[in-house]
């Protein structure tokens, strides 16, 4: 063969691609053979030629070679400024925790990675994992059920009011006005039309839930209460028995969202009278993935009434036909789940977050008790710290609402004559992500940040912190 | 196994380790991960940080977490894993309506990049110019396949896709002084159930069109006796999970708007029709793709996923907030859409599923793209085409016509014959380390056994499936009783389902377990 065939055979040879392979040519026509067609084109002869697409879509061309692809895509994230860059002090629902590298480990196996919808048998690791995680975060939680992971923190949220009302009959639920608004907007499109939500104002000084407006609105119409604790400004609700009582009293339930890395410290909320305590796992194991790795958590105790309003799949331990063998399976599959009979099933349930809450389970076992005890400590003194340290600098007050607080604390730059947005790019020239600015979100807060302290900020981070703060300041 | 695929089975077993609970690993003192106390100043300062809180609010009884060190838990997972038939171990074209595809490896790595894991969602947008221009982009070529202007990837599933979709059908009519007239959405039996309870969620009444019996989907005729001015929207899969393309669906959505009622494209299965045919040229108002179907990205045991949506220009203003822009070569997000729906998700969606759906795009192409959807049909009509000869297998519905992506076919004849229903072929498939899956509640086709190829296995891994199908077969009409007791192979026998439904006995958790069968609190 000269030069010129093998150009000619090169430049007219099929490409096949990696990922698909019976593009091969002998392999596609040996196949269509056995089908008995001639081209691959009569198998859609029952689409209507009208709506065929016709010509070359507007997508460029594919990247063949894989060093290339990534070098492309890299180049496109290279356009990003990471935490791991910048030194950041940024939570408000998602929050750089530490992240230990067995939970990587797990998540990244393939078997772990790829799996889906088999059956208890084939798939057995994959219940066994998930009912892991449902049993681990019951103890964390004290409580005594726990679903597979919704898709966030607040779908658990959300489902969480559903199953309220349906067990109450009710159809109003009043919600804290110092809730999350990403999360509260999540929840209003999903109560809206059915159910009617009345927020319940809070003490403007302590931060706490106002009981005299919660009285007032806490009638014999109304499912229940929600609220988060820690709220998501930081601040650690102490009436959660009180409130309790007051719905309670009135036949309601009580929701109570909770901070799962601040429970191997705090009391869990099923001890102050929640029905159900729901939450964000991201804190558990998953790295911050721009607010796109999350799961949810929703635990109750043990009545039939109630976990009959789950949504979500439970899973359950029972024996096989071998002795020692343990078995997984669905509890309640056929008629309360959506997938077991669409017209009774309750609420609507998706592939959500598995994989996640698996590797919630393997931060679990890997932390024990006593991690999760120091990893709560190691927050709690590092953010008051923080606090007090930012509150040494003239015209800053920290925390702006007086009360204990986990992790996240509000700070107040009113009397400095600067705006957050001012601070928080002259931080970034700096090379930290200064608070959330609240001054959006809660007017009254004026121009106020909410700061995040994790087991990951050390007091040298804190202090460069500082440090910056005051010469921004001055 | 030897190298004669075309007669031999092979001899797998799956792991079977026979390993404990986590709970049962539990061992006082044993730590998995220290993490460590802070600084002597801080210490000196602070105290243990805990003079401040009330004592109510101080947890008094540690959590009963086991105590494991941390090889022990490393293996304890490992295990676990290889309990577990991931895609990348087997010949995954069982899970029916899944579109069990590669998920590509360089994705993960890409993905596991800091510059996306360390993103945090409240950075300064001009600090994370490079994963808007992914979403941006994404979005647009998502726009480009589907014919329609605008997409989100913030619906975390096709479920909350759907949810979206009814979201932003009841806005619609709403701003429009409609709602309340038009309280009623139609779908098809044959639809994902979340068409139906996703939907039903916003209140609406549904209500589900039934198939011909012989081509085996509902007629224009059966949509417009249905259809009225109560209609809000209708929500249509096509193909639907038996395989079959409705070819009246431009009547069907003309019919639609004809009455003033919405396009709804459920576009679970789309893997057949990439650069095929598209949801803008079908007539539809708005449609979803599962990233973790079409677009590769790893199903992960049940999620993460994404089903990224999009809309017409009309209805650009009803989506979720916010919608990747760009301006003047900058990338935004603008969260000013007049009768935006609000959010479904936190923050923006589920990025690492973005990224790597995006990376998928850029490795294929447009011809790349469209091959893959081809090839996927080219199996799946080879498959059907072997299926259809063993005995006791059906394809229902559509007699000598193609399919599209995947099959719902019917052991109902096996059935008939010899007493082997459709789990326990397949629990004894597990024995050749294979999945099959059944379909969707209800099972309209009798003992039915869904099967999706997709573009990603080879003509030899595809007779491989079928040696297995046609073995099993046999072995229903030969010892059916064996077959009855099958798996054999597997990591557990046949698992008792007792305490499931009985509230008295059922253990979600080791609490429970201990407290209703060992008699420990």
């Amino acid at each position: 063969m000269n030069n010129f065939t093998e150009v000619v055979l090169r430049k007219t040879k099929v490409k096949v691609h990696p990922y698909i392979p019976n593009s091969a040519p002998e392999v596609k026509q040996a196949m269509l053979k056995e089908i008995g067609i001639k081209k691959v084109d009569e198998l859609y002869n029952e689409i209507p030629s009208k709506i065929r697409f016709k010509g070359k879509l507007n997508i460029p061309d594919g990247i063949e070679s894989e060093f290339a692809l990534k070098r492309h895509v890299e180049t496109i994230l290279a356009k990003n400024t990471s935490c791991v860059d910048n030194l950041s002090f940024l939570g408000g629902g998602v929050a750089n925790h530490y992240v230990p590298v067995i939970c990587d480990e797990v998540n990244s196996r393939a078997e772990f990675l790829t799996a889906y919808a088999g059956e208890p048998y084939e798939d057995h690791g994959r219940f066994q994992s998930l009912w892991e995680f449902q049993s681990l975060m019951a103890e964390l939680l004290d409580v005594e059920v726990v679903s597979v992971p919704t898709f966030d923190g607040a779908q658990a949220a959300s489902s969480s009011i559903g199953m309220i009302r349906r067990y109450t009959g009710r159809d109003e639920i009043l919600i804290s006005d110092t809730t999350s608004p990403d999360r509260l907007a999540v929840i209003q499109n999903y109560c809206h039309p059915m159910i009617k939500i009345t927020m319940v104002k809070h003490n403007v000084k302590t931060g706490m839930m106002d009981i005299e407006d919660l009285k007032q609105k806490m009638t014999k119409n109304v499912a229940g209460i929600y609220f988060e604790n820690p709220s998501y400004l930081g601040f650690i609700e102490t009436e959660g028995k009180e409130i309790s009582k007051i719905v309670h009293k009135n036949g309601g339930k009580v929701i109570v969202y909770a901070d799962p890395i601040s429970l191997g410290v705090l009391t869990p909320p099923s001890n102050y009278g929640a029905d159900i305590t729901c939450g964000e796992i991201q804190p558990l194991g998953l790295h911050i993935n721009y607010g796109g790795a999350t799961g949810g958590y929703i635990g109750v105790n043990d009545d039939p009434k109630l976990v009959q309003e789950y949504p979500w799949r439970l899973f359950g331990i029972d024996k096989t036909e071998v002795e020692g063998e343990w078995g997984f399976g669905d509890v309640l599959y056929d008629d309360r789940t959506s997938f077991g009979n669409r017209e009774t099933g309750k609420d609507y349930v998706g592939t959500a977050s598995a994989l996640w809450g698996i590797t919630a389970g393997v931060y679990l076992a890997l932390m024990g008790p006593e991690g999760m005890k120091e990893v709560g400590t190691v927050i709690m003194q590092r953010s008051q710290y923080a606090a007090k340290k930012i509150s040494g600098i003239k015209g800053i007050k920290a925390p702006a609402i007086d009360s204990p607080f986990f992790k996240e604390f509000i700070v107040d730059f009113n009397k400095t004559g600067k705006t957050v947005s001012q601070i928080n790019k002259a931080l970034e020239k700096k090379g930290i992500f200064g608070g959330k600015d609240l001054s959006k979100e809660f007017k009254e807060l004026g121009q106020s940040a909410l700061f995040c302290i994790t087991e990951e900020n050390t007091k040298e981070d804190i202090d460069r912190l500082v440090s910056e703060l005051k010469n921004i300041i001055k | 196994m030897s190298a004669d695929i075309k007669s031999k089975l092979r001899k797998f077993h799956q792991a079977k380790w026979d390993e404990q609970l986590i709970f049962e690993l539990d061992t006082p003192g044993e730590r998995g991960i220290i993490v460590g106390g802070v600084e002597d100043e801080i210490e000196k300062q602070i105290g243990n940080g805990f003079a401040n809180l009330p004592t109510g609010m101080k947890r008094k009884k540690s959590p009963a977490l086991p105590e494991v060190g941390q090889m022990r838990v490393l293996k304890h997972y490992l295990r676990l894993s290889q309990h577990t038939l991931g895609a990348d171990l087997n010949v995954d074209i069982g899970q029916g309506t899944c579109t069990v595809k590669y998920s590509p490896k360089i994705n993960e790595t890409i993905a596991r990049n800091h510059k996306a894991t360390k993103l945090h969602p409240w950075q300064d947008e001009s600090q994370v110019q490079g994963a808007l221009e992914i979403l941006y982009k994404l979005n647009e070529y998502l726009s480009e396949l589907s014919g329609l202007d605008h997409f989100t990837i913030q619906p975390p599933s096709g479920s909350a896709a759907i949810f979206t979709m009814a979201s932003i059908v009841q806005k619609y009519h709403e701003v429009r002084g409609e709602a309340d007239q038009r309280d009623e959405i139609i779908t098809t039996i044959f639809s994902h159930p979340s068409d139906y309870s996703a939907v039903a969620l916003k209140g609406y009444k549904v209500t589900m069109l039934y198939h011909d019996p012989k081509t085996g989907v509902p007629s224009a005729e059966a949509l417009r006796a249905a259809i009225s001015e109560r209609t809000a929207a209708i929500f249509i899969t096509n193909p639907e999970d038996t395989g079959i393309y409705n070819p009246e669906i431009p009547e069907f959505t003309k019919i639609a708007h004809e009455a003033g009622a919405l396009c709804c494209y459920d576009q679970a299965n789309a893997n057949g029709l990439l650069g095929i045919t598209r949801a803008k040229e079908a007539g539809f108002d708005m449609c979803f793709f599962n990233l973790h179907k079409t677009f590769s990205t790893p199903h992960g045991c049940g999620g993460p996923a994404t089903g990224a949506m999009g809309v017409t220009k009309a209805l650009k203003e009803f989506l979720p907030a916010p919608y990747v822009e760009k301006k003047k070569g900058t990338y935004t997000l603008n969260y000013n859409l007049k009768h935006s729906i609000g959010k479904v998700r936190s923050f923006y969606g589920v990025f690492p599923v973005a990224l790597k759906a995006y990376s998928w795009l850029r490795s294929l192409g447009a011809e790349g793209i469209r091959e893959a959807s081809e090839v996927a049909v080219l199996n799946n009509n080879y498959l059907l085409t072997h299926i259809k000869k063993i005995k006791g297998a059906e394809a229902p519905y559509a007699k000598g016509k193609h399919r599209i992506e995947q099959v719902r076919y019917s052991w109902e004849k096996l059935f008939k014959e010899t007493g082997v229903n459709t789990e326990d072929v397949t629990l004894r498939m597990c024995d050749f380390g294979f999945h099959l899956w059944s379909s969707h509640h209800p099972f309209i086709i009798p003992q039915p056994f869904t099967i999706e190829p997709t573009e990603s296995y080879s003509k030899a891994e595809l007779d491989e499936y079928l040696n297995a199908l046609r073995h099993i077969a046999k072995e229903a009409y030969d010892k059916p009783d064996f077959v009855k007791k099958a798996p054999y192979n597997s990591v557990v026998h046949r698992i008792n389902h007792d305490s499931f439904d009985d509230p008295k006995k059922w253990a979600i958790t080791w609490r429970l377990y201990k407290k209703k069968h060992l008699n420990q609190n």
